[in-house]
């Protein structure tokens, strides 16, 4: 994997990664890899994929309003708020 | 009081041979006193402890009728979230966050008369064998400190080992309550897939994620299971099925298979765990088990499978930690910025790594090769057990390739995730598992026994486990 490579990757996964981490990860992944690319040669035809242990239908509860989350509690974590809102910087650059 | 298991402990309690206040303040001056040296607990509840122990003994002296588990002293993983205590899931980016509400398993514990003592250590978000990648400090094996306890849920099982709580609950993705159950000398029960709720459990992989009761006898991680196993209309995967109860009783006639890809394969099985082994193998066929040769011919590409499944997963599960609603928040300029900054401050080294990887794995152009085909390959491993298990009621193997290793003996990520050889294929097949004890090394170091059931028939595992454990006490750590 090139730099460039996985400076798109670390953008994709939202990490800023100091110079060092990016080498470290290049060089680790490379093996870890490396190593699974035995899966390439599994002849997988007609083998459907597994995505969940058990059958997973599309289940609903029934449409009963049940106790939830006060607006407090919600936001009690919240890294920075002003009222009931969740304060975030600026989405759009320069629109303060 | 503090040698006293779940189901004594129980018993003594509702005989009134103890309090629930005595068996609290036994364990919190056990762990004021033990705990500096092993470092399982992170948070400490005395307060809530006393005060559920306060309510068990005003029942008991009113004669109410007490709940199973009554005053029962446990302690429950770091990624398990409960009301008003902190959870970090081993991770700076959770520092000092307190959930507002219990998880399932915290709620039907609690209801069970359990009383939660406090939160116990683990690898950072569950992501590591060993307790090495917690943000806060390793957890030390009570059989010897200069080895890991094993991980993730090393926290739990160094806890319940070193007698700072009856039992604990851990959580088990690839591994992660029976490798360490093995490592400390316990018993690690992983539930069939769906069994027990995940509703405000700390997602690492979704699809393999599941939580269980580490103890440091089977019926205690039976009793803890059925209180915490059942239907959860609010976790979409929870099965709706009846928990059985968990009667012990003879083997005879139960057929146990022996995958020969465990023994003879690539998981380079130390001769003295496979000397362990052999003690569980004899303890069965002599109680009556047939023993029998079975294949699983797609179990080399399990770690394979699992390394791409979970982390794909996780990458997504952990996308929720940016910055905004809870978790650590870096200054930054613009919405981007926050998100790259906070997570590249909270998350530690492996879980980076496993994002980028599941990243790399689910980005476009690269599905196909990777997620579809571990998931394809995820298939050809649950044929294999669908196919065994009509040759065999149980399978047996050892639940690690060696005991308890040193700390900082596994250094390169490869070489860790190796260690986990034995233990994905339950997961990927959603297979209940568990691991007992079968013997200790010549170092003094426990060896465990994975047995391996059909789905939903926790029931005979801990039938065949407990078979294994009259047979292979190994005693108390030192």
């Amino acid at each position: 994997m090139t730099r460039a490579e996985l400076e798109q990757l670390a953008l994709l996964a939202r990490l800023h990664l100091e110079p060092a981490e990016l080498d470290q990860i290049a060089s680790e992944l490379g093996i870890v890899l490396a190593h699974f690319s035995e899966l390439a040669a599994v002849d997988t035809t007609d083998v459907p994929a597994m995505t969940h242990a058990v059958p997973l239908d599309l289940r609903l509860r029934p449409d009963v309003a049940l106790p939830s989350l006060s607006v407090d509690d919600a936001l009690r974590a919240a890294p920075a708020r002003a009222g009931d809102e969740f304060v975030v910087p600026a989405i759009i650059p320069g629109n303060d | 009081m503090i040698e006293l298991t779940v189901a004594a402990t129980a018993r003594a309690i509702a005989t009134g041979q103890h309090s629930a206040a005595e068996v609290v303040d036994a364990h919190l001056a056990r762990i004021a006193k033990c705990d500096p040296a092993v470092g399982a607990y992170l948070a400490i509840d005395e307060a809530g402890a006393r005060a559920a122990a306060e309510i068990i003994d005003r029942m008991r002296d009113a004669r109410a009728p007490l709940p199973k588990l009554a005053g029962v002293p446990i302690s429950l993983k770091d990624v398990i979230v409960t009301k008003g205590l902190a959870t970090t899931a081993g991770s700076k980016m959770l520092a000092g966050w307190i959930p507002p509400y219990d998880a399932t398993v915290v709620e039907k514990l609690r209801a069970a008369g359990a009383i939660v003592l406090g939160k116990v250590n683990c690898d950072e978000f569950a992501m590591g064998s060993s307790t090495e990648r917690s943000a806060f400090r390793p957890t030390k094996n009570p059989w010897d400190p200069t080895r890991v306890p094993g991980g993730s849920s090393g926290g739990s099982s160094a806890a319940v080992a070193a007698r700072l709580g009856a039992a604990s609950l851990g959580t088990d993705t690839g591994g992660s309550i029976r490798q360490p159950a093995a490592f400390c000398g316990v018993v690690g029960l992983k539930p069939t897939y769906g069994r027990v709720s995940r509703y405000g459990v700390v997602a690492f992989a979704s699809s393999l994620d599941q939580v269980g009761p580490l103890a440091r006898t089977v019926e205690d991680a039976a009793l803890i299971f059925e209180a915490i196993a059942g239907f959860d209309p609010r976790d979409a995967t929870s099965l709706d099925e009846k928990v059985p109860p968990c009667p012990f009783g003879d083997v005879k006639g139960l057929r146990v298979g022996l995958p020969h890809e465990y023994f003879d394969g690539a998981g380079n099985v130390d001769p003295e765990v496979r000397a362990g082994v052999d003690r569980a193998i004899a303890a069965l066929r002599d109680r009556g088990a047939e023993i029998v040769d079975i294949t699983l011919p797609h179990t080399h590409l399990a770690l394979a499978a699992y390394y791409i499944v979970a982390p794909a997963e996780a990458s997504s599960n952990l996308a929720r930690y940016d910055g905004i609603r809870f978790g650590h928040r870096e200054p930054a300029n613009d919405l981007l910025e926050l998100y790259r900054k906070s997570r590249g401050a909270g998350f530690g080294p492996e879980v980076k790594r496993r994002i980028m990887l599941g990243t790399y794995a689910l980005r476009s152009g690269y599905y196909d090769a990777y997620y579809k085909k571990a998931q394809q390959v995820r298939t050809l491993i649950k044929r294999d057990f669908d196919k065994a298990f009509h040759f065999c009621d149980v399978v047996l193997t050892p639940t690690t390739p060696t005991a308890a290793y040193r700390f900082g003996a596994k250094a390169s990520p490869l070489d860790m995730y190796l260690g986990d050889v034995f233990t994905l294929s339950c997961n990927l097949a959603g297979l209940p598992g568990i691991s007992v004890p079968c013997g200790l090394t010549s170092e003094r170091l426990p060896i465990g026994a994975q047995l391996l059931g059909k789905p939903l028939d926790e029931p005979t595992l801990l039938r065949a486990a407990a078979a294994i454990e009259e047979v292979c006490p190994i005693g108390s750590p030192p």
